[in-house]
């Protein structure tokens, strides 16, 4: 094996694993405030793959013009979804809100199912088979768009948190449910909004992925598990460690499909998951809480 | 447990005793499919809804426990009774890792949830890679004459896997309603209201929670062992996928999580709620795949949303039968 392969199939692992990353960020900013594990999450990314399958067969919508509408439309959802039917739930045990999210997965897996039946959709592009060449090293032109997107998103959601007063709010309520209603914060809406938010870097990062991979219905609840995976190693709630979590599953997926096979790739990501969970359960950037 | 209770609960046990003469094949494997939730659920309800932790991955046991009966019995022809120590013994070994790394690393809420999902992931894709169990291409046991009745090698009619089941569930009925008033009923609870006063108070709150583990994971893998003779084929793709996880589950969460009966109760509503649909979209003409579970999802949806406990602590105190939660 060539060390050119290695290095390309590294490359190609870390521009994908930005774009997990993106995906994984928008559950963990909605664990970090709402603190409610969202288990339909993969199903949201997949819905968002759906949008842009559509969007470009119908309008011939590029996935990455698709980004803006989708994301808005998710941003509403997203929203809605927590001001209607989470809200009620935060201050239920923590089954409740799994069972919850996952009657909401299992509703959204089925309809996409029924819409979409059990096919394979994708989106073809003529610059999904054009690539940068760097000497001996390849850098896929759809992959490169859609890392740099992901970490533009990222950044942006970084900047929003960091300087803007709502960004300021939301994490208020985050650190202390209490002390920001004393404060006179809505709490309920800006968990809403928080949901919202999540939900708009799921669109960004199935508008993403759909340049990568074809989806079907079931993809789902796989993506929903590899983004638990991320934020876990990276630690639940920490934003930056979304980003490398992502970039390491990326990483080690590729790597384990190029060295051991490629169905074995995901007991890979889980291998780390547990032994992130057993030594530094607080993820590798999370703080202790 | 109140006289009104024990009357209603002899009355339901003879009636599933009879069930079996007036049944059609049909009814019996409805039946068979309930008393087989109805006691996974009763095994995880256990660990989640008496010491209060919460495993997402009671398919690793219910997988482990089959593949490890079905294994000897395929290879060495070594019958179920015999195998199904084997089984127990590997999920409780399981159960016992997983229970000691997380609860001597203070794992626990949400992180144990996705420990377990982890390892019943880590475990689903390691058995597609073992060949000798059948890899991802399955694993499949000789369906022998169903009329014979060979209750040593559980090959029978559908009637004895029925009261096989329905001994299995009674009996785990029985043990978690002795276990509720045992000590360690008490510590369990004890733990899963607060586990600091808990911890206060003397309890020895690892101890119990490996007890919690233990038995939840031994119940389990007998289900496991059950499952493989009465389907006679597992594929790791089905039975350590994280959806048997939550089917377990369900039965539990939507009777009522830490209750004696809700398991059965939730198990009975689902599992029927679920052939209902079919059937009426059977009678309407409606083919399009996904249709039943949306109906589904929306049903689990709304009992979540309106019923917090679940169905059977309303009920139960409309019957007045005063069940504790």
């Amino acid at each position: 094996m060539s060390p050119d392969l290695i290095v390309n199939v590294v490359i190609a692992g870390l521009l994908t694993g930005l774009v997990y990353g993106l995906m994984a960020l928008g559950l963990s900013v909605i664990f970090g405030v709402v603190r409610v594990v969202n288990f339909a999450h993969g199903e949201m990314m997949t819905i968002a793959m759906y949008a842009a399958v559509v969007l470009f067969a119908a309008l011939r919508l590029d996935p990455f013009l698709a980004v803006l509408p989708v994301a808005a439309a998710f941003f509403a959802f997203g929203y809605l979804l927590q001001a209607g039917l989470i809200n009620p739930f935060i201050t239920r045990p923590e089954h409740s809100q799994f069972m919850l999210l996952v009657a909401v997965a299992i509703i959204m897996v089925n309809l996409l199912l029924m819409v979409f039946g059990p096919d394979a959709r994708n989106v073809q592009v003529d610059y999904q088979l054009e690539s940068y060449a760097l000497g001996p090293l390849l850098f896929d032109k759809a992959r490169v768009f859609a890392s740099a997107t992901a970490v533009l998103a990222s950044a942006a959601l970084f900047a929003f948190f960091r300087f803007t007063r709502t960004g300021q709010a939301i994490r208020a309520c985050a650190d202390n449910y209490l002390g920001a209603k004393v404060v006179g914060l809505n709490v309920r809406r800006y968990y809403a909004l928080t949901f919202g938010i999540g939900s708009a870097c799921v669109a960004v990062a199935g508008c993403m992925m759909i340049l990568l991979v074809d989806v079907t219905p079931v993809l789902g609840p796989a993506y929903t598990l590899l983004a638990f995976v991320i934020v876990i190693v990276g630690g639940l709630g920490s934003m930056g460690g979304a980003l490398l979590g992502g970039v390491l599953i990326g990483v080690s997926e590729a790597l384990a499909g190029l060295f051991i096979a490629p169905s074995a790739k995901s007991m890979f990501s889980f291998a780390l998951l547990i032994l992130v969970l057993l030594f530094r359960p607080q993820g590798l950037l999370g703080r202790r809480s | 447990m109140n006289a009104r209770a024990a009357v209603l609960l002899a009355v339901l046990a003879v009636l599933l005793l009879l069930l079996p003469a007036v049944a059609n094949s049909y009814v019996l494997s409805v039946a068979t499919l309930i008393l087989f939730f109805a006691y996974a659920g009763q095994a995880w309800n256990v660990m989640m809804g008496f010491a209060g932790q919460l495993s997402l991955g009671h398919s690793l046991y219910v997988g482990v426990g089959a593949y490890a009966a079905a294994g000897l019995f395929f290879h060495y022809g070594i019958g179920p009774w015999a195998g199904i120590w084997v089984a127990i013994a590997l999920c409780v070994a399981l159960g016992a890792a997983i229970g000691f790394l997380a609860f001597r690393f203070g794992i626990s809420g949400v992180y144990f949830a996705l420990l377990t999902i982890a390892f019943a992931e880590f475990t689903r894709i390691g058995f597609d890679h073992i060949d000798w169990l059948g890899g991802p291409g399955g694993l499949f046991l000789k369906v022998a004459q169903r009329e014979a009745l060979d209750l040593a090698n559980l090959r029978g009619p559908p009637a004895m896997f029925y009261y096989v089941m329905l001994a299995l569930t009674a009996a785990a009925f029985g043990l978690c309603a002795w276990l509720l008033r045992s000590r360690a009923g008490y510590y369990w609870r004890a733990i899963r209201e607060d586990e600091q006063a808990a911890q206060a108070l003397g309890i020895n709150t690892f101890r119990w929670k490996m007890l919690a583990v233990v038995v939840s994971s031994a119940m389990t893998a007998v289900a496991g062992v059950f499952f493989a003779f009465y389907y006679n084929n597992l594929f790791p793709e089905q039975i350590f996928h994280i959806s048997r996880s939550i089917e377990i589950i369900l039965g539990p969460v939507i009777g009522g999580v830490g209750t004696l009966f809700g398991p059965v109760l939730g198990a009975a509503v689902l599992t029927i709620l679920a052939d209902a649909i079919t059937e009426v979209l059977a009678a309407l003409g409606v083919e399009i795949p996904g249709v039943k579970q949306v109906f589904y999802g929306v049903v689990l949806l709304v009992v979540v949303m309106f019923l917090p406990h679940g169905i059977w602590p309303p009920l139960a105190r409309k019957l007045g039968l005063g069940e504790r939660s």
